[in-house]
């Protein structure tokens, strides 16, 4: 790609001038810092604003626990679209304002020492649209959740399919889905969480097929546009149409959960929804200091899970080393990749990871290819 | 919608319809569309009829209702034992109104799977008829859960212990079309088109006007042979004439053995290799590559300009009244929204 160097009038609209921020439900004005400080909920009134996809793995996993998977993902100009603009154009302006690749990010990480595979849509990136990208990073977080028993998070942000790739966009809802049938199959948990907005096709695929199906409060969630909705069929809208609490009563979302909730509501539900074939020894057992090479180090990390996760129950990838009894948990004829880079079977659920302080700037190198 | 469906046929009178052959690329495409939403154009019941020795219609999802624009039933195809599923536009307006213009409600793809589960505990094959504007959008759509129905009929389709064809035989409207489109084989015909949103609303929200329809059913690539180029469509069959609409029962005899000889092949794969490829035909739609380029730069800070710039500006704004707007480039984002509709 070429570089882009940003022009003065696209860091404009990069770093908008205003430090305040009206909020659109109570009318506060809120200084911005101190709302990127309360995880952009309104203290008046609590509105949920939008959240990156940054801020949103900062929100959800441990600290500094996040490896990026599939970072150069880059998408292609299938169909050559131009509208008012072209595609690739599109793209590369979306690249500068957000600097992010694409609509999701996808990688592994823990929440409260419990291992994750984790895709965060970013509706500031197109309007978090699903092009090939984003249904590859969440296809892949499936494939991964399913090779290493691990839960898959999906956190949607998105106006649905994304136009300017055609039905191959279209096709990522079969893709994203098929990838979930095989985790629903074989016993992986998969936790939804829908934010504002998740509409369209993603809501019409993986956002609406967790087997808990989480909302923010007030979230627009919905299948077709309420211009869609309102112009077609002439009846009025009902209250609350197409928010979370209107999904809720409808009886397709378990839970609506205000964000400084909701990391202890998925690690709740991650304690009762443990992978089948998921080693699910409890308490120091499955920490076996004599088997790694790093035991002081390791023997640190153990404290700090065992204080992390509050009930001892350290749990994570972590005998990597241990002959037997992992061996036969973990069979299914799914053997534990033994080859991967270190990010991908890193046993220490709880490492610091001082290596790599700033997870945006993990090198490109570290995501694993598949076949 | 219902207007654009009910209106069109004075916009664009049928008879005009196939007999020119505009040079245009632009008029071309267009053309097709109209061709695929000919109300004269043979629908799933008419197409049944014509190619399968017998059809017992059944009805009803078992959960809510029976909904009219999903048809669904029993069939013997040249003698082969088969489940059909299918949407059914009406033919004339008061058959479109009873049918909701073929646009099915979560009770009409909850049918579809209900009849999915049926053919694979009987290892009947399936075939699917798609011909969807887009599914309903209504009010009472989303309190049902149609993005649900869809969402698990995709899923469903994806691991269906039996074959599975999708034909396309005229409108292929987004995810209401996708819902019962997920196969071994997809075979359109020539006319059909396939796409991510109508092109009306692909031109309200790109080009801001639903006059551009035709612009964006170009840029969309939503005919048969280039969704054949894309690899989303494996066959194409050829209609007779004009169109499909000129000659029903010649389009029905095409079709028929387009299906019949991809029913006897895919019915020799053993089961196991069958859902295999079907996951790796959708694994694999999707155009990317894979940049090692360093990471896109992170908007990290601005600069000292910048902030200067932001600080007089703030102050500017401050001596003028509160600042404008709401967000912080969220509500006011340069690029449209990019969502589908239907």
């Amino acid at each position: 790609m070429p570089i882009k160097l940003p022009s003065f009038r696209g860091r404009r609209d990069a770093y908008p001038p205003d430090l305040w921020t009206k909020c659109p439900s109570c009318g506060e004005m809120l200084f911005n810092k101190q709302l990127d400080k309360v995880d952009r909920v309104c203290p008046s009134c609590g509105h949920h604003f939008r959240l990156s996809a940054r801020s949103r793995l900062g929100l959800l996993l441990d600290r500094d626990s996040f490896q990026e998977r599939d970072e150069g993902l880059q998408s292609l100009d299938p169909l050559g679209f131009v509208d008012q603009k072209s595609y690739p154009d599109r793209v590369a302006a979306a690249q500068l304002a957000t600097g992010m690749r694409d609509a999701a990010v996808w990688g592994i990480g823990t929440i409260e020492a419990r291992r994750v595979a984790i895709a965060v849509m970013d509706f500031a990136f197109m309007g978090g649209s699903m092009g090939s990208v984003v249904g590859e990073k969440v296809t892949r977080a499936a494939e991964a959740a399913l090779d290493e028993r691990i839960p898959l998070i999906v956190v949607s942000a998105s106006g649905g399919a994304r136009m300017q790739e055609g039905t191959l966009a279209l096709m990522q809802l079969a893709k994203t889905v098929a990838a979930l049938e095989r985790l629903r199959a074989e016993g992986v948990p998969y936790i939804s969480v829908l934010t504002d907005p998740t509409t369209g096709g993603v809501f019409a695929s993986f956002a609406v097929l967790g087997d808990v199906n989480l909302a923010e409060p007030n979230a627009l969630i919905g299948f077709a546009g309420a211009r869609v909705s309102a112009g077609t069929i002439s009846t009025e809208l009902p209250e609350g149409f197409q928010r979370s609490e209107f999904l809720f009563r409808h009886g397709f979302v378990d839970r609506v959960v205000h964000r400084s909730d909701l990391r202890a509501e998925v690690s709740t539900l991650l304690g009762f929804l443990v992978p089948i074939g998921f080693d699910e020894t409890p308490g120091e057992g499955t920490l076996v200091p004599g088997f790694r090479p790093l035991s002081f180090l390791t023997s640190l990390a153990e404290r700090v899970s065992a204080d992390l996760s509050g009930d001892g129950d350290g749990r994570g990838r972590t005998a990597n080393g241990r002959p037997s009894a992992q061996g036969a948990l973990e069979g299914n004829g799914r053997p534990k990749p033994p080859g991967q880079p270190i990010p991908a079977s890193n046993p220490e659920p709880a490492d610091p990871q001082p290596a790599e302080p700033q997870p945006s700037t993990t090198p490109a190198g570290s995501e694993r290819e598949r076949g | 919608m219902v207007d654009r469906l009910l209106g069109r046929g004075g916009r664009h009178p049928e008879a005009s319809l196939g007999t020119e052959q505009p040079e245009d690329p632009k008029a071309a495409v267009w053309a097709r569309v109209q061709l695929a939403r000919n109300l004269k154009r043979p629908h799933t019941l008419e197409l049944v009829a014509a190619m399968a020795d017998e059809f017992v219609e059944l009805h009803g999802d078992r959960l809510f209702g029976e909904d009219e624009a999903v048809v669904a039933g029993l069939a013997r195809i040249d003698g082969r034992r088969v489940v059909v599923i299918g949407q059914q536009k009406g033919a004339e307006t008061e058959e479109n109104i009873r049918r909701n213009f073929g646009m099915p409600h979560p009770e009409g793809y909850r049918k579809a799977t209900r009849l999915m589960e049926l053919a694979e505990r009987f290892r009947l094959p399936v075939v699917s008829f798609v011909d969807v504007p887009g599914a309903n959008p209504g009010p009472e759509s989303e309190e049902r859960g149609i993005a649900e129905s869809i969402a698990r009929s995709i899923g469903l389709m994806s691991r269906l212990r039996t074959p599975i064809l999708a034909v396309i035989t005229g409108e292929g409207g987004s995810g209401g079309a996708l819902a019962i489109a997920v196969a071994d084989v997809v075979i359109a015909l020539e006319n059909a088109v396939y796409s991510v949103i109508s092109p009306e609303g692909c031109a309200a929200i790109l080009w801001r006007t639903p006059d551009q329809a035709s612009t964006a059913a170009l840029a969309m690539k939503m005919t048969a042979q280039d969704q054949l180029a894309l690899g989303v469509v494996d066959v194409v069959v050829p209609e007779p004439g004009a169109g499909a609409h000129t000659d029903a029962a010649e389009t029905a005899r095409r079709l028929k053995v387009a299906i019949v000889a991809e029913l006897d092949r895919l019915g020799r794969l053993p089961l196991d290799e069958l859902i295999d490829q079907r996951y790796q035909r959708y694994r694999g739609l999707g155009a990317f590559t894979v940049v090692t380029s360093a990471p896109v730069a992170a908007p990290e800070r601005p600069g000292l300009v910048d902030r200067l710039r932001d600080l007089l500006e703030a102050g500017l704004q401050g001596l003028g009244g509160p600042p404008a707007g709401a967000g912080r480039g969220q509500d006011d984002m340069p690029d449209p929204p990019a969502r589908d509709e239907v």
